[in-house]
């Protein structure tokens, strides 16, 4: 019944005045995926979802729909819908007429297209509020008259512009459930565009992490969360701690890298093979790291430090040492293995990891070098 | 830090409300005597007191040739006030639409719009009688006192629009462009009816404005006056209560128009809901 589409960004860029919005990306979103925008606001992310929708034109590059070139086509005739931040629900018009809008744009009669718009809202459980106007919804409610309003127009893509940033946190979690299922029953493209980071690694197929008009990375969640390419989706991702050190020595298919007054980080030599001298970004996960209460011991794949500050978060606890100099470096140590041993404010810690659970940052530091973390080596 | 633990006011309050309602006397208080004066029985003069009560003076206005020509005037000044009311709404609504959009001159152009708000309507009245004695062409209501009138009227209309658009999202026209609506259909369908009750202060404003106005016609509208200047020279004519009874009667239309204006509002918005009350009740009833 529905057609997924295929989103095929070709060199697309888009410049408002001086200010590069974004720069030349190629981005090639298969039919029937979940994708995720994700990054910071200015990003350029909602600009290419706009792009896509047809409310802006790229500067230069082509933007394709099934391969074919939608540049100058009416965002009607693209067989995209796109979901508004703020729903933009016409005020005047009962949420049966908001959804038969697109009916009554393309002369379908009265009778029929208030049928098909019933039925519209039915799949979103909204048949009850057929005829109330959008001031008398809940935020969660005019989201659904949003989402029926857009799928009645039978998009191949649908193009959702923060559509949970407006919701409490209990109904944003709901909704996010209820899109990917929406989603995987349609099977038609989603292209969302959020800039929080848990949303985009629950939701999608392919996320796509972008800074500065450029994208950092696109490739699935679990690789962007666990393989980040460079030190800014690493940091943006959360969950890692990124050092960087100069490479001391390579032998035996290891790579020796000295972090300043931090320690000595080994690991299985990466493809190519760095050079001694050469500065290298590495990301160890947060919840692959433990704790020693003595400082004294292996000096390598170690990082010793104060510890600055301790949040408990049920399943696990988070652990912040105040490295020499350095950013924080966080460890998140699973409750039962805290508790074992708990450690207190002040105390002096040793952090150790294995080899294999140290991540080299192939891409290196990223366009912009740290977006959040503040501080720098 | 309030020191005193009093629910009273403070003294503000009534030095406040003591001047507000001086305001509101002086306001209404003259006019008031006009209305009551118009009021004024067969043998009364100009001024208090009223020597008996009676409609006499109403009759008076339309019998009396020598009061002037006051059903003429009037069967001038609607149509001239609907005419420039017409105009004021399509210009500026088109105008509001235009400056929603960045373009060249668009500052400059706001600016010489609004400066004609600045000009004294008495020296724009003279300018346009000039010019339109110096091309020849017999100034007339119709033509060179509708100019005059939309000079004042189109600011107006173009300063209220211009409040109007600046509440209205961009996105409502982009969710009716992204739904197929074609530029016209955005238009009839989205952006008319959410400001419709900004376009109903425009056409209020529009038709008031040109009513009541009296500088501006004063060498423009020809050889038939309008109403203004025909109540303006009654004055100096004519000197019985005639002149309060016809202040009664054109402010009881103006009152006329912008009462049938608020109540069509308004029924609207009650049919509305009435309708969305009958739908909600039988699908109540249905399930």
């Amino acid at each position: 019944m529905h057609q997924p589409g295929e989103v095929d960004l070709v060199n697309c860029a888009k410049s408002f005045g001086e200010t590069l919005a974004v720069d030349g990306i190629n981005l090639k979103i298969p039919a029937g995926t979940y994708c995720c925008l994700l990054g910071p606001s200015g990003c350029g992310k909602t600009t290419i979802l706009r792009m896509i929708a047809g409310h802006e034109t790229p500067t230069s590059g082509e933007v394709r729909i099934d391969g074919e070139n939608v540049v100058g086509l009416p965002p009607g005739r693209r067989g995209t819908a796109m979901m508004f931040q703020d729903y933009a629900l016409f005020p005047h018009l009962t949420c049966v007429d908001n959804v038969a809008f697109n009916l009554k744009a393309s002369g379908v009669p009265k009778p029929k297209r208030r049928e098909q718009a019933h039925e519209m809202l039915a799949r979103v459980q909204m048949a009850a509020f057929a005829d109330r106007v959008p001031a008398q919804l809940s935020g969660g409610q005019k989201q659904r008259i949003a989402l029926a309003r857009a799928l009645i127009t039978n998009p191949r893509v649908l193009l959702l512009d923060e559509p949970l940033s407006a919701l409490d946190e209990f109904l944003r979690l709901q909704m996010r459930g209820e899109l990917r299922r929406m989603q995987r029953d349609l099977g038609i493209t989603f292209v969302h565009v959020t800039h929080t980071q848990p949303e985009a690694i629950a939701l999608a197929d392919l996320v796509v992490v972008m800074d500065h008009g450029h994208i950092e990375q696109a490739a699935s969640a679990q690789d962007v969360y666990t393989k980040p390419l460079t030190a800014y989706v690493a940091r943006f991702m959360g969950g890692q701690n990124v050092l960087a050190g100069r490479v001391s020595a390579v032998f035996n298919g290891v790579v020796v890298l000295d972090l300043p007054e931090r320690g000595r980080v080994e690991f299985a030599a990466i493809d190519p093979v760095p050079r001694t001298g050469a500065t290298v970004h590495i990301s160890v996960r947060r919840d692959r790291i433990h704790l020693a209460k003595q400082t004294v011991g292996e000096r390598v794949n170690a990082l010793s430090g104060r510890v600055r500050a301790i949040e408990y978060q049920g399943a696990w606890v988070k652990v912040t040492l105040e490295g020499a100099g350095g950013e924080d470096f966080v460890v998140n140590l699973p409750d039962s293995e805290f508790f074992a041993d708990p450690v207190n404010f002040g105390d002096a810690v040793r952090a150790h990891w294995s080899a294999g659970d140290v991540h080299p940052l192939s891409g290196g530091a990223g366009r912009t070098d740290r977006p959040y973390a503040s501080g720098q080596n | 830090m309030a020191t005193h633990t009093t629910e009273g006011r403070p003294w503000t309050f009534y030095a406040l409300a003591g001047i507000f309602t001086l305001f509101v006397m002086f306001l209404y208080g003259p006019m008031a005597c006009v209305y009551i004066l118009s009021f004024q029985g067969p043998n009364g003069g100009l001024t208090f007191p009223l020597n008996g009560v009676s409609t006499h003076w109403f009759g008076a206005l339309f019998r009396q040739e020598r009061t002037g020509d006051i059903a003429g005037a009037f069967s001038r000044s609607v149509p001239l006030a609907i005419i420039v009311l017409t105009l004021t709404v399509i210009l500026s609504l088109a105008a509001g639409l235009a400056f929603r959009r960045r373009f060249l001159g668009a500052g400059l152009i706001f600016y010489v719009a609004i400066a004609s708000l600045i000009v004294p309507g008495l020296v724009l009245s003279v300018g346009i009688g000039l010019a339109f004695q110096m091309l020849g062409i017999p100034p007339r209501w119709y033509s060179s006192a509708l100019g005059a009138h939309l000079s004042w009227t189109l600011p107006f209309g173009l300063l209220i629009m211009f409040a109007i658009f600046s509440r209205l999202s961009r996105s409502y026209e982009e969710a009716a462009r992204d739904l197929g609506a074609s530029t016209w259909q955005s238009l009839c369908y989205v952006v008319i009816p959410i400001v419709l009750p900004g376009i109903i202060g425009v056409a209020l404003f529009g038709f008031t404005l040109s009513y009541d106005e009296f500088p501006r016609s004063w060498l423009t509208v020809g050889p038939n006056n309008t109403l203004p200047l025909e109540i303006w020279a009654m004055t100096t004519n004519i000197t019985s209560p005639a002149l309060y009874a016809l202040g009664t009667v054109t402010t009881v239309i103006s009152f006329v128009v912008i009462a049938v204006a608020l109540t069509s509002i308004a029924m609207i918005q009650s049919h509305r809901s009435r309708q969305r009350l009958a739908r909600e009740r039988a699908m109540r009833a249905g399930s």
